[in-house]
């Protein structure tokens, strides 16, 4: 090995030690939906405890498959309630871990502005000609949206629903101006609690289930002491006020 | 491009039976600048090596090629005047084109290969009889077959067979038989005798071989890296001492024949030519067939007497014209004539000093052996 | 069989919308097709290089740009409501037009290949028997370049039915208008239908090893003179 290299080698290897040493990773899978917060959430705990996250983003239902093929997650934050469980049952996780991280909330929303009102009329006046949601079949969004159309008897629309194959695309469709309005998850259109643009209608909780996301400690971070702490520091004050900023709800 | 179909009045077209082109060529590398006047009818060869701009030659004519700087008039049509802004496309021009290979249509049937130029040449302009043209070229029963059951001669005859039927006012033909083997060249040479002979269809036959030059062709021109050297006759040509031609092993005389008399006690056919006659073995033609023979130049021997003891049947009389250099430092050329018909003798340097040979001496030409351009 | 009705209605329209695109292709293609074959321009580089654009990026990426660009606000969806034609995306036409973008690199070059294997001689055979570049085309070229024909259908057919990013990012995913095979067996496996799914991405399976069969098995006529 020439001298530059075997110092590269042993710089290397020191830093490696001091942070074995000083601070641990944990590796977190985390739903599309909420890589954002979760990001602003990482920066936070990564300051406070020297911990350091690595996050990779997926639709939930692939990274179930990548866990159940052995991908080296600990920390899963999904989309869902449905998976977890899942994943509990199927004894993938510690048991006890999973508790319900943050509540999706349904909006309404058009980029337009003043295109939505504040009561969801527009639905009944029915002049639109695509109306975006996720698909029903596999996005917890797209189920309360449907959820939402057959309590309120909006039969009449059902033809001009066009369907993403997950939250982000029904977003983007309606962002794309290619339908006018659309239900995404509020987390997308708002931020520091507020909406980012356009108009929108927050859909009240009693038309829909709860979309409920949980997050688990998986077999692969049982011995992790920072996985235990990042659980931790999401359900404290801190996490609590980021997920909250991002229009979600938090269970009470 | 501008196509323009009308004589321009003030524009001065040839003689209406002669063949005038001028080309300029310039690609990276090869220049091409000929300046051609050539007769109206029967077949001129352009001859000369491989890349000396036979080919590009043609392809101008024909307007596959645009020279940068061209004229063309093919018997008072005007195909071709750069100045002038005259180019008229290769499909409006009435020509034939043979390629070196037959490039027969795959995918169409002999008869719709035939039929393919014809159709697209109005019914009053065929003067080409369908017929006629079967028989000339021997292929009427080769009509069902598709081109890839042909053999190459017969493919080639095909070819021809197609170019003829558009009726062309000229026919152009690239080495139409380089492509084939001795035994198919001599397979479609008699066809092509017999186009010569039969139709007054105008011929530009390129070629490199020798032979086929002096048995097929009237005039010839010749080209060397895109000029022309010469260009006449064939005979004057071939007998030129000045020319390329003459340093080969092929050097030697096309002569213009007919047969004068047969001699059946020893089986001998006796042909004359102007200066004198030549007897060769027994030809199955009737007496006054016309018949080209070559001579040559190694063939001949040189004697200042009549030899009496010697088995060479051709003894002929003949005056020295000229002397020069020949291919090799101990051979030289001796350009003779017998009236008016020229002969070449390739013989040593030493024998040529020993005889003391000075043009203008009477000498006996011992020809060794006559070359028949038909077998 | 274990067929629902959707998965049929996917079937037909998927048939429908590669048969259609197919159709359209040739149409749009040849004339590229051919263009690039002979031409010695320099935008011939260029030109190539956008058709072939849909080989190398992922169809998501085509099917985003598509998505902007026939919306409301896109520069194609302006035209097309001036037009008073609406906005394509979430239309069968929509995919219609998606497609023939996705699949024209697989029709063009098997198209011009075959073109560029005639060469000029032909063409020149065909000019010295009197024939103008039009009707040396249609009899000349296209009868010669038969096998790129096919070929060139074949693998546009079979590309377009295999389509998925496109679809999912401009369909909508409405059955009978844009719900197509692949979106259907996506569907399935998104929902952990597995039956469903198998039924339909096996016969995928069948239908593409068919249609490569066929393919290859016909590769033996070649263009050219003889």
């Amino acid at each position: 090995m020439s001298r530059p290299l075997s110092r590269l080698f042993i710089a290397l290897s020191a830093s490696f030690i001091a942070c074995a040493t000083h601070a641990e990773d944990v590796q977190v899978a985390v739903a599309a939906n909420f890589t954002a917060p979760l990001q602003e959430i990482a920066a936070s705990f990564e300051k406070d405890t020297g911990n350091k996250v690595i996050a990779s983003a997926g639709p939930t239902g692939g990274i179930y498959t990548q866990i159940k093929n052995g991908a080296p997650f600990q920390v899963f934050f999904s989309a869902d309630d449905t998976t977890p469980a899942k994943l509990e049952k199927e004894g993938d996780i510690v048991p006890g871990s999973r508790f319900t991280y943050a509540i999706g909330k349904l909006v309404l929303w058009s980029p337009k502005e003043g295109y939505v009102d504040s009561k969801g009329a527009v639905l009944k006046k029915n002049a639109f000609e695509h109306i975006s949601i996720a698909n029903p079949k596999t996005a917890p969004y797209g189920l309360a949206a449907t959820q939402v159309i057959d309590k309120l008897k909006l039969n009449a629309i059902k033809p001009k629903i066009v369907e993403g194959s997950n939250i982000t695309q029904a977003y983007q469709f309606v962002a794309s101006g290619n339908a006018e309005l659309g239900f995404v998850a509020l987390s997308q259109v708002y931020k520091d609690g507020k909406l980012t643009g356009g108009s929108s209608w927050i859909v009240p909780q009693d038309l829909y289930d709860p979309i409920l996301q949980d997050a688990v400690i998986l077999n692969k971070g049982k011995d992790s002491k920072a996985a235990k702490e990042l659980i931790e520091y999401i359900k404290g004050p801190k996490a609590a006020a980021i997920i909250k900023s991002y229009g979600y709800d938090l269970k009470k | 491009m501008s196509i323009v179909t009308e004589t321009i009045t003030n524009t001065i077209t040839g003689p209406a039976d002669s063949i005038r082109a001028r080309f300029q060529v310039n690609y990276s590398g090869f220049e091409l600048n000929v300046d051609l006047n050539l007769p109206g009818r029967g077949i001129t060869a352009l001859f000369g090596h491989s890349g000396s701009g036979k080919t590009t030659c043609l392809r101008c004519i024909a307007g596959l090629e645009q020279a940068t700087d061209g004229y063309l008039d093919i018997n008072g049509e005007l195909w071709q005047d750069t100045a002038a802004g005259i180019f008229i496309p290769t499909h409006k021009r009435a020509l034939g084109y043979v390629f070196q290979e037959a490039s027969l249509f795959p995918h169409l049937s002999v008869k719709r290969n035939l039929e393919y130029g014809m159709r697209r040449v109005a019914t009053n302009v065929r003067k080409v009889p369908w017929d006629r043209v079967m028989k000339l070229l021997g292929i009427s029963h080769l009509l069902d077959r598709m081109p890839n059951r042909l053999s190459g001669g017969e493919r080639q005859r095909v070819g021809i067979a197609r170019a003829l039927l558009t009726s062309p006012r000229l026919l152009l033909m690239d080495e139409p038989l380089a492509a084939l083997d001795l035994k198919r060249k001599n397979e479609i040479l008699p066809y092509l005798e017999r186009l010569h002979d039969e139709l007054d269809i105008p011929i530009l036959y390129i070629s490199h071989s020798p032979d086929e030059v002096a048995r097929l062709a009237d005039h010839i021109v010749l080209l060397d890296q895109g000029k022309v050297i010469a260009e006449g006759g064939l005979q004057e040509t071939m007998a030129r001492l000045d020319l390329p031609m003459a340093f080969t092993e092929n050097a030697g005389v096309v002569i213009a024949a007919r047969i004068a008399e047969h001699d059946d006690v020893y089986h001998l056919t006796r042909l004359e030519f102007s200066g004198g006659s030549v007897l060769v073995a027994r030809r199955p033609e009737p007496i006054g067939q016309p018949l080209r023979f070559r001579i040559h130049a190694r063939d001949i021997s040189l004697a200042t007497s009549r030899a009496e003891d010697t088995s060479i049947a051709n003894l002929v009389p003949a005056t020295t014209k000229e002397i020069v250099e020949a291919d090799t430092p101990a051979h030289v050329l001796v350009k003779l004539e017998l009236g008016n018909t020229p002969l070449i003798a390739r013989i040593t340097r030493r024998s040529c000093d020993q005889l003391k040979i000075v043009p203008g001496m009477q000498l006996w030409a011992q020809v060794k052996a006559v070359a028949l351009l038909d077998q | 069989m274990h067929l629902s009705e959707l998965d049929v209605a996917a079937i037909w329209l998927t048939l429908e919308l590669a048969t259609l695109t197919t159709a359209l292709l040739l149409c749009i293609g040849t004339p590229i097709a051919w263009w690039l074959a002979r031409t010695r321009s320099f935008l011939k580089g260029p030109i190539g290089a956008v058709v072939a654009l849909p080989l190398v990026l992922p169809p998501t990426v085509l099917g985003f740009y598509l998505l902007v660009f026939m919306g409301p606000n896109g520069p194609a969806g302006q035209l097309t409501q001036a037009l008073g034609l609406g906005t394509l995306p979430f239309t069968f036409t929509g995919l219609v037009i998606g497609s023939v973008f996705y699949s024209m690199p697989f029709v063009v070059q098997p198209l011009q290949n075959a073109f560029e294997a005639i060469g000029d001689r032909p063409l020149e055979v065909a000019a010295t028997l009197r024939a103008n570049a039009w009707d040396c085309f249609f009899t000349i070229v296209l009868p010669l370049a038969r096998p790129g024909i096919i070929t060139a259908s074949i693998l546009g057919f079979a590309h377009t039915v295999g389509e998925f990013g496109i679809v999912l990012m401009i369909g909508g995913n409405i059955p009978g208008r844009t719900r197509t095979i692949s979106v259907q067996i996506f569907n399935h496996v998104e929902a952990m239908e597995f039956t469903q799914a198998h039924w339909l991405a096996g016969g995928m399976v069948f239908f593409s090893f068919f249609v490569l069969l066929a393919l290859y098995s016909s590769r033996r006529l070649k263009p050219g003179l003889s």
